[in-house]
């Protein structure tokens, strides 16, 4: 019963790592927790749709054709509204991105209309395989192993490449990054572009399960975002921990105390967290002598 | 002997306060050049207006570096001509592994096999490094970040280094060591701009020494000479001057240069 539900929460705990680890990768450079990150996700999802079903590409161009565009959305976005801002503090930040959250989801709902369509994903939701006692679907399957397999790659980009490297150095002290040669502006437009391709990595996963409208990564946003929250927004392990966490504590709450109440439990995480641990539960933050 | 870089009547401003009033200054092929001063001289400020981490300035003036005009141009950039800096109060990347922070001094660079070579020199320089290679920046000592701050500044082949307050903070002993790192680091033809407060150290490694007194420069010579001049001695070296007729040692000399 409880592996059951445990297994279960992997899938939607793969999702929540992937929004929360797209936010932590903007937070550690930027500096603002990106609300906007749903919905160039959603919009992302929505382009490979057209992709899919309106130009008949096949999966994997369409695939790869709305990576592509997320990556450009999130550069553009960077650069023509948050490094426009000028002596720029948390508060603003924060509501340029709410700005982005309602323009894209505005854009969503003119160019595809707010009804609900059918993503088609080559992997079915519907076959399914027994693990144990836990029933499971190829695309929980799919959506796990994916997960993991963009987790790894992330794990080597930011230990192995000059780029990753650098990138972690521009949030780290970005004037000592300049003054080695690092084009921090460069890095930032990066840094946007690969939380961007995350997000929609996370949207098209789970736009075959739930449906395709305007208000697709509203939800997963929220939890996502309470899941960078508990495992502490500088922390890229903390982050992905964290989606997996909640997800399994909700799962376990809808089980086992109240189905009704189980959305609530990921703001009372947030609260909970930001009373006890407020830098999260695995930020393993150096703090600097004074 | 050529000139590396050419500074001309620079003025800086931060914001509303006149930081630097008209100072020139240019340094040689394989010099150690040194700038003593007070806090709130604007020994630093000199540093940073070359190296473009202030924005918009300097105000007035001209920045040369090999012939090519630099002021106002992004640090980025100026990195890449072969100008390197090491900040005052180290700036390393606190986050990173000491290895990983001398990888990014070679961020600009391209050949492998002359990023290892360099990497073995500075390990030549600061053993500890190689020791401590695999350890956050952030837990290495005082003494140890400044030095893997020198190294990250070298891992760039700079033509010219500049140099804020390396003795900052360090114990006399490593202090020395430092200085004579960086002399070393000079003989093998690097030519450097050094900041400091330490006058006595300052100008027993330099070839020449300049005196910048509230954001103009009032004394410039050979280090040699500036050490035997009687108020460098008393105002930066903590050296006696004269008893007075009556009897008592006063604090000061009367002169200042204003």
């Amino acid at each position: 019963m409880l592996f059951e539900t445990i297994v279960n929460s992997l899938s939607f705990g793969s999702l929540y790592a992937l929004v929360a680890l797209a936010m932590v990768i903007i937070y550690k450079t930027s500096e603002v927790p990106n609300f906007g990150q749903g919905e160039m996700a959603m919009l992302s999802t929505f382009v490979a749709f057209s992709l899919l079903a309106t130009y008949k590409y096949s999966f994997v161009v369409s695939f790869v054709g709305a990576l592509l565009f997320a990556a450009a959305l999130g550069v553009f976005l960077e650069f023509t509204f948050l490094r426009r801002a000028k002596d720029p503090n948390i508060l603003s930040l924060i509501l340029i991105t709410l700005g982005f959250e309602m323009i894209l989801y505005g854009v969503a709902s003119w160019k595809w209309g707010a009804d609900q369509q059918l993503f088609p994903f080559p992997i079915s939701d519907q076959d399914t395989f027994n693990l144990g006692p836990a029933v499971l679907s190829y695309l929980n399957l799919a959506t796990v192993l994916i997960t993991l397999l963009l987790m790894l790659m992330l794990f080597l980009f930011f230990r192995y490449t000059k780029v990753g490297i650098a990138m972690k150095a521009t949030q780290q002290n970005a004037m000592a990054a300049r003054i080695n040669g690092i084009r921090t502006n460069r890095i930032l437009s990066i840094t946007w572009a690969l939380s961007s391709m995350i997000g929609a990595v996370a949207g098209m996963l789970l736009a075959p399960i739930a449906t395709l409208d305007p208000n697709l990564m509203l939800d997963p946003l929220l939890k996502g975002f309470s899941s960078a929250v508990l495992g502490g927004m500088t922390s890229l392990v903390g982050a992905a921990l964290g989606g997996y966490i909640l997800s399994i504590i909700e799962n376990l709450f809808g089980k086992y105390v109240s189905l009704e109440f189980k959305s609530i439990v990921a703001f009372g995480i947030i609260v909970l967290v930001l009373c006890f641990k407020p830098s999260g539960l695995f930020a393993r933050h150096y703090v600097r002598k004074v | 002997m050529s000139t590396l870089l050419e500074i001309k009547n620079i003025e800086t401003f931060y914001t509303l306060i006149y930081a630097l009033r008209g100072v020139s200054l240019s340094v040689e092929e394989g010099t150690i050049t040194a700038i003593l001063g007070n806090n709130g001289a604007g020994k630093s400020t000199i540093l940073k207006t070359v190296m473009g981490l202030l924005d918009d300035q300097p105000d007035k003036g001209t920045i040369e570096f090999l012939g090519k005009r630099i002021d106002r141009k992004d640090p980025e950039v100026i990195v890449r001509m072969g100008l390197s800096y090491v900040p005052e109060g180290r700036e390393v990347f606190d986050e990173l592994s000491a290895r990983e922070n001398l990888l990014m001094g070679a961020y600009i660079r391209r050949d492998r096999a002359g990023i290892r070579r360099d990497f073995d020199r500075i390990y030549g320089y600061f053993p500890v490094l190689k020791e401590r290679e695999n350890q956050w920046a952030g837990t290495l000592s005082g003494g140890e970040q400044q030095m893997l701050s020198i190294g990250r500044a070298l891992m760039n082949q700079p033509k010219l280094l500049f140099l804020d307050e390396p003795s900052l903070g360090l114990s006399p002993i490593l202090v020395k060591e430092i200085f004579n790192i960086i002399q070393t680091i000079n003989r093998e033809g690097v030519a450097i701009l050094l900041v400091e407060q330490n006058a006595r150290m300052a100008l027993a490694i330099s070839h020449v020494g300049l005196i910048l007194e509230s954001g103009r420069f009032v004394m410039k010579g050979p280090s040699k000479e500036l050490m035997k001049d009687k108020d460098v001695q008393e105002f930066y070296m903590g050296i006696r001057s004269e008893e007075s007729a009556k009897g008592y040692q006063r604090w000061k000399r009367k002169k200042r240069w204003r």
